[in-house]
């Protein structure tokens, strides 16, 4: 087995490592780099527990390898606070009850997170399409779809002043 | 001031914080030094002989430290295990498999990939055997044996009710009616599979396991129990159930692969963790449902029902290792009466051992009552359809009465309140029921089709008073422990186990409201069986009826004490003192008072002579009833005669779960339920073929909804409270899922009605439904 030496940005602060070819970024975050927030839910990339912003583009980490990820930045849940303050997305689940168990919660706010990137102003259409990619089995789907609302309409606010 | 946020109030979770930062503890995220990887070989086969297992490779393989296989398991006799029903299990056989992807042998790696190198290096011989599937096929004479340590593959016969007098009423009746009814087995699948951590400290002897268990107590005594004879006592074992990802019964039962862990701790002195991939989650763990149920029902022509006869086949698997209360094998199938007032009924049912994983646990449910619930009103649709009566106006005349309760049911459950017209009309107000009729009938007249499905269901929760309730031996009582601080803080512990239901926040809240202490600033513990109290955990929607009953009690027992020491610092007699919101008062003297936070200075202070010091109390909560929620839910759909999809137009919910502690999170259970509800109806279901290969390993087979299936859903309530219960609530995670499929069901039905269509089983797939259309003259034809 082949071993590589990696360089990955993660919520902006550099790490590198030695990881065998077959190791996956999922558990590069997980085991070596100890950011558990990232879960893991499926084999098969169905779920989307795993996701995280891959240079601005959210992926199912679990389907990515660590050695892909060399040079790139990436973004997991632990970079969401910014300035110790939860972001709009995060405010959005917690007013709105979009979690539970709170197991799909980090994969669901990264889809999130691209997801108001690309559309500031999605239609409760898009939304449910935007994290189709995202299984959630406790909340039933539409709280959650109401804090990307809130989260959309706080960013908005936030743009205009 | 801090608000007291008690009862009633939409506190938003404290566990949040936690969560939305990427800082929840679950079992995948526990790393402990020098920890040992175990991964399981597991059978191609759902039956064969074993004759060999080759373990040379892959204990050559670079990490590898050992292989653990069922003889070696046999030497210290933990090779098999009790199931909660008083079954045996296989923990790792040691000749023959009989299931695909049983447990055959453990790996221990020093990581993950290696542990997986070694069970892929890991060679078995095996002889396949003849295979039984269905339960039907089980039960003929001569069938292939699935159990060598038993007689035949009947694992047993339960019955309940007057069968003479039901018999009677079916012969008096003007109408019956009869259909057979299969309700498929599905998973759960809660977002995080099962793992654990196991711990073997050989100086002291302990055992710390944590484990996603919902019922952390009855693990340790169980470990305890099967381990004694090997000197690992109960005091010397510590279960920790942290974060849960969902469990929803799935984390009830004890799998092999937590015994296999602890066996290769003890063994490698070093701590081993165990984590399911999905597939092994789906394909070995207990399933729910797979009840074949014949349904007949027998009343009058003018829509009185009058009796009801259930017989059911409820396949097992290879073992029965459901977690149903001892005394109740099919749980508590009998409430299958409904929400209808039935002069008599018979129900029977029989256990069958099949070569597919072990199982019978709920799916979201309180032991059966989905099955119950699910057969009752498919079948009062029928009747209904068969003498041409509205569903709505069929159900409205066969409710049992409000005036009625408490209300004993034809098979003796004493129902404890209920308003069944009241929360049928509010549904039919809310999706404006009579208009949708005209316009089914307006369509229909243009060839399109279009169904309304009621369902007014009857759920039965809260196991249980001690009286009935037991696991393996264990009374089902509640518990809570509390204790106040000196600056009035307070830490409160349960024997219950969140997996999501938000007990963090809610039992707070319970508290608050009985001592006035801000809910803020009570801390809430559970599933460290070192610190909580003893208690049987959550499932069956028991958290709220039994544990927030228990936290109730026992903060009336602190405001008990409170009252003393509030009367000696109020120089006043106890008598004269009353209580309002958060302290005491002189009765008259309203400014004579003394809050509850001056009152728990004062225990460690300042407390009466001759009055022990401190200020807490535990109680083990005995409740003396279950507890009865009910709703009624309705569901509109258009049906595509081209391709059979079933779009669902709309989805009312009327829940009455009685006194709400938090609306937004019972908002929230009520969501998620209704999810699960809808995802057997329309998509979910774990088959196999006629060899035992299981179809649906993963999800791109096993089809959980996503964001764009899931219909949005249309909240109503009505509040009728548990006259028990000492805050008058009925729990409510559940309720959802065992009300919601018959109302999908019956929508799609009724859509098809006029064709002769009486009955559809789940999940009702665009083909399923586009078969059945076709049979009945009912597609588009090109």
């Amino acid at each position: 087995m082949s071993t590589h030496h990696i360089q990955v940005t993660i919520n902006e602060k550099v790490h590198e490592a030695d990881v065998e070819a077959r190791l996956l970024l999922v558990y590069l975050l997980r085991e070596n780099l100890n950011l558990t927030g990232t879960h893991i839910g499926c084999d098969t990339t169905s779920c989307g527990a795993c996701t995280i912003l891959l240079n601005g583009t959210p992926v199912k980490s679990c389907a990515v390898f660590a050695v892909q990820a060399d040079g790139a930045e990436i973004r997991t849940v632990e970079g969401l606070v910014q300035d110790g303050k939860l972001s709009a997305i995060q405010e959005g689940f917690h007013e709105k009850h979009g979690l539970q168990c709170g197991y799909c919660t980090p994969g669901m706010m990264m889809t999130t997170t691209a997801l108001l990137a690309e559309n500031p102003h999605p239609t409760e259409d898009e939304i449910r399409h935007g994290i189709s990619g995202n299984l959630c089995r406790c909340t039933g789907y539409m709280n959650i779809v109401k804090a990307v609302q809130y989260a959309a309409d706080k960013m908005a606010e936030k743009v205009e002043a | 001031m801090t608000e007291i946020q008690g009862l009633g109030h939409s506190r938003k979770r404290v566990e949040d914080a936690r969560f939305l930062r990427g800082q929840g503890n679950y079992i995948d995220d526990l790393k402990l030094p020098g920890m040992l990887h175990l991964d399981i070989v597991r059978s191609p086969y759902a039956h064969a002989k074993i004759k060999a297992i080759h373990t040379e490779k892959a204990l050559a393989t670079p990490g590898v430290l050992a292989v653990i296989d069922g003889p070696t398991l046999q030497k210290y006799n933990v090779h098999n295990m009790p199931t909660f029903m008083g079954d045996t299990q296989m923990v790792l056989p040691v000749d023959t498999v009989k299931y695909q992807y049983q447990e055959v042998a453990g790996v221990l790696g020093t990581d993950r990939y290696t542990a997986a190198d070694g069970v892929a290096a890991v060679e078995v011989d095996y002889e396949p055997l003849p295979v039984v599937v269905d339960p039907f096929k089980a039960l003929e004479p001569g069938s292939q044996k699935v159990r060598d340590d038993k007689e035949s593959n009947h694992i047993w016969h339960w019955e309940w009710g007057d069968k003479e007098k039901t018999e009677q009423d079916f012969a008096n009746a003007e109408i019956t009616v009869k259909e057979n009814i299969y309700i498929p087995r599905i998973h759960v699948s809660s977002m995080e599979t099962c793992g654990c951590v196991a711990k073997w400290d050989a100086t002291n002897g302990h055992l710390t396991l944590w484990m996603t268990t919902q019922a952390p107590h009855i693990i340790r005594t169980v470990v305890a129990l099967i381990t004694g004879h090997l000197g690992l006592s109960e005091e010397k074992i510590r279960v920790i159930s942290p974060d849960l990802g969902g469990g929803f019964g799935g984390k009830v039962p004890a799998y092999p692969g937590y015994v296999i862990a602890v066996a290769a701790s003890i063994v490698t002195g070093a701590p081993v963790k165990w984590i399911e991939t999905r597939t092994e989650n789906l394909a070995a763990d207990s399933f729910g449902r797979d009840y074949h149920i014949t349904a007949e029902l027998a009343g009058m022509k003018d829509g009185t029902l009058t009796s009801l006869r259930f017989k059911t086949i409820a396949d097992h698997g290879y073992a029965d290792n459901a977690a149903n209360p001892s005394k109740f094998p099919a749980g508590m199938f009998h409430i299958c009466t409904g929400s209808y007032d039935f002069k008599s009924a018979f129900v029977e049912v029989d256990g069958v051992y099949t070569n597919k994983p072990p199982g019978g646990v709920a799916y979201r449910c309180s032991f059966r009552v989905t099955e119950a619930v699910h057969a009752i009103e498919q079948m009062a649709d029928v009747y209904a359809q068969k003498i041409g009566m509205d569903p709505a106006e069929f159900r409205m005349k066969n409710f049992i009465k409000p005036e009625a309760f408490p209300y004993t049911s034809a098979l003796g459950w004493e129902y404890d309140s209920g308003d069944y017209p009241a929360a049928l009309r509010k549904a039919m107000d809310m999706v404006g029921y009579e208009t949708l009729r005209k316009e089914q009938v307006e369509k229909r007249a243009r060839g399109e089709f279009m169904g309304i499905g009621i369902s007014s269901f009857t759920e039965i929760v809260g196991a249980g008073p001690s009286k009935h309730f037991d696991i393996i031996g264990l009374k089902m009582f509640g518990s809570c422990e509390i204790r106040i601080h000196p600056t009035g803080k307070a830490i409160a512990r349960f024997g219950t186990k969140s997996q999501g239901q938000g007990h963090e926040t809610t039992y707070a809240q319970v508290i608050a409201e009985e001592l006035g202490i801000p809910a803020d600033h009570i801390k809430i513990e559970e599933g460290d069986t070192d610190t909580a109290p003893y208690g049987l955990g959550t499932y069956a929607s028991r958290s709220t009826p039994v544990d927030a009953a228990s936290a109730a009690v026992t903060a009336r027992k602190i405001r008990e004490k409170a009252k003393k020491i509030a009367a000696h610092l109020l120089e006043a007699n106890e008598d004269d003192l009353e209580w309002k919101t958060d302290r005491f008062f002189v009765k008259g003297s309203p400014d004579q008072n003394k809050t509850i936070q001056e009152i728990a200075f004062a225990a460690y202070t300042n407390h009466p002579q001759g009055m022990e010091g401190g200020l807490e109390s535990v109680s083990y909560y005995d409740p003396p009833n279950l507890t009865y929620p009910f709703g009624s839910y309705i569901c509109v759909v258009d049906i595509d005669r081209g391709t059979g999809k079933v779009a669902i137009r709309r989805f009312v919910a009327v829940d009455d779960c009685g006194v709400r502690i938090n609306p937004m999170i019972v908002d929230g259970q009520i969501h998620g339920g209704l999810a699960m509800g809808f995802a057997p109806a329309m998509m979910e279901e774990i088959s196999y073929d006629e060899n035992g290969n299981i179809h649906g390993t993963n999800f791109m087979d096993y089809l959980l909804p996503t964001a764009v299936e899931t219909p949005n859903w249309e909240l109503g309530e009505t509040v009728t409270p548990s006259p028990h219960h000492p805050i008058g609530a009925k729990g409510i995670g559940e309720s959802a899922t065992v009300g919601a499929p018959a109302a999908f069901v019956n929508a799609v039905v009724d859509a098809l009605a006029h064709l002769g269509v009486t009955t559809i089983d789940i999940p009702m797939t665009p083909r399923k439904v586009w078969e059945l259309m076709h049979k009945h003259g009912g597609t588009l034809e090109e």
